[in-house]
């Protein structure tokens, strides 16, 4: 594997608190030093980056990669492409596949195919409850040792606070978080959008703000009883952000992620009955958009995570009461997050890089996020400042359905490494 | 003279505007003669094809929308979803290509979901007429009700008019807010605040508690029929506890210090959301709605298949030679 040093790039490390002009090297799939005026070593490539931003490649806590179960709308193996190329180097899968990741046997089938696959690095999470059915616990333990990183039955909201109690419980045994999609069923039920004059006008039944920060309070209150980790899933309202902020007050152990989408829409983008807005927990209205921007700044808000729901055309293709809930998110996330985040919602560029790599990778206890000497080379080279026009023909994820198709975003993705690797380079795909 | 058009879909009354349901409303007045005639037929849409795809069951907007297609010579097909290929799973999309691969003109469609008649509008060339979806729209239902305030009170602008029972699922009560608010009248809603949206506020109503409140202020209501399912579900306790506190009952009319109109768009519960001596009585022209209801949709159709208004008495005054 031959040497390469990244020149002259504005090298952001939050990891380490960097952030300046700086040469990185990376010698034999590993991050060998960061630092001004690195000589070249025999052989190695040289690329100036000079313009460029420089990062710890992108972790996402939260993607859907449809394997096994929904092949024809995303595989590992495309999924990591995708990831790859929107400058993601670890994702982490949720479970709820076909069979559900329920056991060591289906979180080993992930580790497989991601093994196999080119692209970012792809860690499976295991389901909360046998069959996600909210009944009775999964076995955390054989799944971690096959590979799970954290536990979620996502899709499916623990609606038991006993079953939820015993499984913060129990991860605590194996160290890992339990990643929890807050939303009262009963409260729900029926919803396809966000309760409030949208869904009055366009007939369409609501999903109250409510739904979600009835679990949201119920899971910090759970994690104080026993001291477990919760993370909880794309927060859409300000009324989370407000509960997240209270609790982390309190000292309990909860950390929070929120979606591109909900910090880029409202629920007016389902006007038209655009089943590509259709998603859960639904979008809400401009002050819940504002708050979750204000939370990712603040920290109140850990990490962006993109709920990269990938659905087959024909699915989404339909009447909005029949199409199924979700975004595809991967390819749209860094440049979402330069546009709507750091130009126009006050972030720091390495603000952003903190939330979209750092803090994700030590929440879900990754060896990711960081540009340390001695870790694996996984390394996005970004150019902040480029535009581009989103095209979904061109995704590499198998999936088309955004809302985001002709946004003119900022931040282009150049180059992923993935171990030292390009897995991604911009106009050479 | 450059008459507003319809366009090519009545999908809502939301996206018209003024000038449009006033269109609507006016080429109707030619058509209710059609009607009264001994041969109720007129050459206007001959050779022309409707089909009415319902989704959901109906009677009264069917053959409604039937009797209008017929009286004005159009050929229709009538399908419903059940035993349809609907049933065997096909899509909405794929039935509508299918029809109008058989060369159609016009589909009028009821349908379960909200937006359904704006998705396919979208993905076929024929006329759509939404005939009502979900709990969105029910345009044509909404301009029968505002002929029939009109004929009886002579104007819509300025009138008071209460929309009473379950607004949270009703296509009826947006159709009509939106109608009758572009038209002038001042409108409310009354209801249990369970069947009341949230937001309905900013749709530019007064929301009133109770029925005798908005019995003392309106100059028509609109009694919404109250489905039986909405008790199972839990959004109010009983239909007795409901006749009890909302029911409009001659005792609470004779209370007011005025003649109040009642319309009802049926089926009615009587005894429940309406008491008999109500629907029956003096003030009640819920049976005019329903004669009203053809002409508004003959006009309606008419007025898409690119039909212009003013050549309305003309085109159907052509048969009236051979036809009386």
């Amino acid at each position: 594997m031959k040497p390469v040093l990244l020149k002259g790039g504005r090298v952001i490390d939050p990891s380490q608190a960097l952030d300046g002009i700086a040469d990185v090297l990376i010698v034999q799939g590993r991050i060998e030093a960061v630092g001004s005026g690195l000589g070249v070593p025999d052989g190695a490539e040289l690329t100036d980056v000079s313009g460029k931003v420089v990062a710890p490649g992108l972790v996402d806590v939260h993607v859907h990669l449809r394997e096994p179960g929904r092949e024809d709308a995303e595989t590992v193996a495309s999924g990591a492409r995708a990831a790859a190329a929107g400058g993601f180097t670890s994702v982490c899968a949720m479970p709820n596949t076909d069979p559900v990741t329920d056991n060591q046997a289906a979180v080993g089938f992930i580790v497989k195919q991601a093994a196999a696959a080119r692209g970012a690095r792809v860690y499976p999470v295991g389901a909360i409850s046998v069959g996600q059915k909210g009944e009775r616990l999964a076995e955390f333990g054989e799944m971690v040792g096959a590979g799970a990183v954290a536990v979620s039955d996502d899709g499916h909201p623990v609606a038991s606070s006993h079953l939820m109690r015993t499984a913060l419980e129990y991860a605590r045994s194996f160290g890992i978080p339990i990643a929890e999609h807050c939303e009262d069923p009963a409260l729900s039920k029926h919803g396809v959008m966000h309760a409030g004059i949208v869904a009055t006008r366009l007939g369409l039944r609501g999903i109250p703000a409510a739904a979600e920060e009835i679990m949201v309070a119920r899971n910090i209150l759970l994690s104080e009883l026993t001291g477990g980790h919760i993370h909880l899933c794309h927060m859409s309202t300000r009324g989370s952000v407000d509960l997240i902020r209270w609790g982390k007050e309190r000292g309990a152990n909860v950390s929070a992620e929120a979606t591109p989408h909900h910090f880029s829409l409202t629920h007016e983008a389902c006007e038209g009955y655009d089943t590509n807005a259709k998603m859960n927990p639904p979008l809400r209205e401009l002050a819940d958009v504002e708050a979750v921007r204000e939370g990712l700044k603040d920290g109140t808000l850990d990490a962006v995570a993109t709920d990269h729901a990938p659905h087959h055309y024909e699915a989404k293709e339909r009447e909005f009461d029949d199409a199924p809930f979700g975004v595809v998110g991967l390819e749209t996330a860094l440049g979402l997050g330069i546009t709507k985040l750091v130009a126009r919602g006050g972030l720091t560029l390495s603000e952003l890089i903190d939330r979209m790599s750092t803090r994700p990778a030590r929440l879900f206890h990754l060896p990711a996020g960081t540009l340390r000497a001695g870790v694996a080379a996984d390394v996005v080279v970004v150019d902040p400042d480029a535009q581009w026009t989103v095209d979904p023909q061109r995704f590499h994820s198998k999936s088309r359905n955004t809302p985001f198709a002709g946004w003119t975003l900022s931040g282009l993705v150049h180059r992923t490494f993935v171990g030292g690797v390009t897995v991604f380079e911009a106009g050479a795909s | 003279m450059t008459a507003p058009s319809l366009g090519k879909d009545l999908l809502g009354l939301e996206p018209l505007s003024r000038e449009q349901i006033q269109l609507i409303l006016d080429t109707a007045e030619p058509f209710k003669e059609v009607s009264e005639r001994a041969i109720k037929k007129v050459p206007t849409l001959r050779g022309k094809t409707i089909v009415n795809l319902f989704f959901e069951a109906s009677t009264r907007t069917r053959i409604s929308f039937e009797f209008a297609e017929k009286r004005l010579s159009a050929d229709t097909v009538n399908v419903a979803a059940q035993g349809s290929s609907v049933q065997k799973g096909e899509n909405l999309v794929d039935t509508a290509r299918n029809l109008e691969a058989m060369r159609i003109d016009m589909v009028v469609m009821r349908h379960p979901s909200s937006g359904a008649a704006n998705f396919l509008a979208e993905r076929i060339r024929s006329n759509v007429v939404n005939a009502g979806d979900g709990t969105h729209e029910h345009p044509t239902q909404a301009l029968l009700d505002m002929l029939t305030i009109r004929d009886h009170m002579g104007r819509l602008e300025g009138l008071k008019v209460c929309i009473c029972g379950d607004i949270t699922h009703s296509r009826v009560a947006r159709s009509n807010i939106w109608g009758l608010t572009k038209l002038g009248a001042e409108v409310a809603v009354c209801g249990p605040q369970s069947l009341l949206p949230g937001a309905i506020g900013d749709l530019g109503v007064t929301v009133f508690r109770r029925i005798e409140e908005a019995i003392e202020w309106a100059d028509v209501l609109n009694v919404l029929r109250l489905q039986l399912e909405r008790m199972e579900a839990g959004y109010i306790p009983s239909l007795r506890e409901y006749y009890r506190v909302f029911g409009v009952t001659r005792e609470r009319l004779e209370r007011a210090s005025r003649e109040i109109l009642i319309l009802h768009p049926g089926p009615m519960n009587r005894g429940v959301e309406i008491d008999s001596q109500v629907a029956d009585g003096p003030h009640s022209v819920i049976l005019e709605q329903v004669t009203n209801g053809v002409a508004v949709r003959m006009a309606a159709l008419y007025l898409l298949s690119g039909g212009r208004p003013e050549l309305a008495e003309a085109a159907k005054g052509a048969e009236r030679g051979s036809g009386a």
